[in-house]
């Protein structure tokens, strides 16, 4: 039994074997360097967060800030706003205003339509997507397609009554 | 199933018969040693640099204003750029390194010599083509070793008779290297990527034609051809080991110690560093330059100085099959030539005095002198070979190889003479 595994043949097999395993894992690795090159740099991790004062916020109006590179929508709501939020659960993704905010006066939600990235314009009390048609009620849950779900709302958290950082929870 | 497939392929295009006759059993004489190793280096080493190339372009920035930073940006912010870069680096040296010593070996064992001329002059455009990829490539950090470089070797073309003031500045596309001549350099550093591609394609199909030289200097019988794989794919790979040891040990832990540190100071056109001092790959070609006090004599005796291997076909005279194997002189004559070659190195390589500028002048003169009197000397040794006495294999191998030459000119003359 020994003396059948170490066989000549056998040995020949199971070294080519496992040098091609070794080398294989080898190449496998030298890609990684390669791969890992290709995602953002540290440089573009640092714009991860971005601090947003809201003092400027008047009540019924929105502000855009960029974060990562994508605008995201601020809107300070008037108790109206908030009641008629409050009221429905959306349409296509129901979803309670409550879960999608954390101080029922501000809206925080990603301005990227949920369909083909294509930014909603601010019309009526929610959003029109006007490169498909896609609209959004006054807690960005969307209300008529073609856009599957509501707008994305951001990791977030106040620091301050007034400061908000969005990137973080 | 993997059949089938194969014979559809085979059915439309060769690929089982392209991989039998020019890979797998491509005829390799079976007594190479591992200096026939080299240029399988010099293939893996291109790919490393096309790879490591490719992605350090994609966070690169050809613009004298971000070209510096974008460096810093690859060593600090890039995942693993700092990696990529140092392979790079020191693949720009490996490459150089071993292609001097694949063309040591063609020296040496006479590999230059027919059928193989043409295979030894499109190695030698390949080693001009890598020369100008490397010397762009180092413009390309905005260093002021790289700003100094390239403004030293474009103001050589001063010397292009009548027009010598338009070339330069038409190289540049600026009165000084500049901005124009940085983003052309990108591009062409870029582009010979694919012209050394090519070359090494019409390299390899001269290969494939005429075969691979031996160590024997002798043209081998079939029964001495081995297939390549799998005897020489192991043999490769084994010497591709005990290189990448050497390659890793650099990249690793001594990144820094083929760049210099001058290079790490932004370009600055108004102050040139003490001593700039090439590449240590150019540095022989630069210490001969260097050596002559005219200015157009040291531009020509530098060009000439690179150009002199392709001219070796015709400077050795000698019959005597082998390269310095059989030929005790010739073998003398190598190794005095490398060592002149280290001579120059050190030359191109410390500030002038006059002390070295001497040694520069006496070991330039050794350098041409050692292709000039070739002829002369091969022929000679070939006299004093056959009064001393051939090996018999030699002898027969010279005696087929001469038969071989009247039988061709004995057609010539009877097709000449059937013509009239």
């Amino acid at each position: 039994m020994e003396k059948a595994n170490l066989s000549e043949g056998n040995r020949r097999d199971f070294l080519i074997k496992l040098t091609s395993v070794v080398g294989g894992a080898g190449v496998v690795a030298t890609c990684v360097p390669f791969v890992a090159s290709m995602n953002p740099s540290s440089d573009v991790l640092a714009k991860a967060e971005t601090e947003v004062d809201l003092s400027g916020i008047t009540p019924g109006t929105m502000h855009t800030i960029a974060w990562q590179g994508k605008p995201v929508f601020i809107v300070q709501r008037t108790p109206e706003q908030i009641k008629a939020a409050e009221a429905s659960n959306g349409g296509i993704d129901p979803e309670p205003d409550s879960k999608r905010v954390q101080k029922p006066e501000w809206l925080v939600v990603v301005g990227v339509c949920t369909h083909m990235g294509c930014v909603p314009n601010k019309e009526g009390p929610g959003w029109v997507c006007h490169c498909h048609g896609s609209e959004y009620d006054e807690s960005g849950r969307v209300i008529r397609g073609p856009a599957p779900k509501n707008l994305e709302v951001p990791p977030y958290h106040f620091v301050a009554e007034n400061k908000v950082v969005i990137g973080a929870t | 199933m993997r059949s089938r497939i194969i014979k559809w392929i085979d059915h439309r295009f060769p690929l089982t018969s392209f991989v039998k006759h020019e890979l797998t059993g491509y005829p390799t004489p079976r007594n190479l040693s591992y200096w026939w190793n080299f240029g399988f280096l010099a293939g893996f080493v291109l790919i490393l640099q096309t790879a490591t190339g490719i992605f350090l372009a994609m966070h690169y920035k050809a613009d004298i204003a971000l070209s510096f930073d974008s460096i810093q940006h690859i060593m600090r912010d890039v995942n693993y750029g700092w990696l990529l870069r140092y392979m790079h680096a020191t693949g720009a040296s490996a490459f150089f390194l071993v292609i001097y010593i694949h063309m040591a070996r063609t020296m040496y064992y006479g590999s230059y010599r027919a059928p193989r001329e043409l295979l030894w002059w499109t190695g030698q455009g390949l080693l001009l083509l890598l020369m100008a990829t490397a010397f762009m490539g180092y413009l390309l950090p905005w260093g002021q070793m790289s700003f100094w470089g390239a403004t030293v070797i474009t103001d050589l073309f001063h010397v292009t008779p009548f027009i010598g003031d338009q070339v330069v500045i038409w190289l540049r596309g600026d009165y000084t290297v500049g901005d124009a001549t940085l983003t052309r350099f990108f591009a062409l550093h870029y582009l010979f990527l694919f012209l050394i591609i090519g070359a090494v394609v019409v390299h390899l199909v001269a290969l494939h034609k005429v075969k691979s030289s031996n160590p024997s200097g002798i043209n081998l019988a079939d029964k001495d051809n081995i297939p390549f794989h799998p005897y020489f794919t192991i043999k490769d790979l084994f010497g591709l080991g005990l290189f990448l040891i050497v390659y890793c040990y650099f990249v690793f832990f001594l990144p820094d110690s083929l760049m210099e540190p001058a290079n790490n100071i932004p370009a600055n056109p108004m102050k040139t560093p003490n001593h700039i001092v090439p590449e240590w790959y150019f540095l022989p070609f630069y210490a001969i330059l260097r050596s002559v006090p005219n200015m157009v004599g040291g531009v020509v005796a530098m060009g000439l100085s690179v150009m002199m291997f392709a001219f070796m076909p015709f400077l050795d005279r000698s019959r005597i099959p082998g390269g310095a194997h059989f030929r005790p002189v010739y073998r003398v004559q190598v190794y005095l030539f490398l060592l002149v070659m280290l001579v120059l190195g050190y030359v191109g390589y410390v500030p002038s005095t006059n002390q070295t500028v001497l040694i520069g002048q006496v070991a330039t003169l050794c350098y041409f002198g050692s292709f000039f009197f070739i002829p002369f000397i091969s022929k000679a040794e070939e006299r004093w070979l056959i009064k001393r006495g051939l090996p018999p294999e030699v002898k027969i191998q010279m005696e087929s190889e001469a038969l071989a030459i009247e039988n061709r000119k004995l057609k010539n003359h009877n097709r000449s003479s059937d013509k009239t």
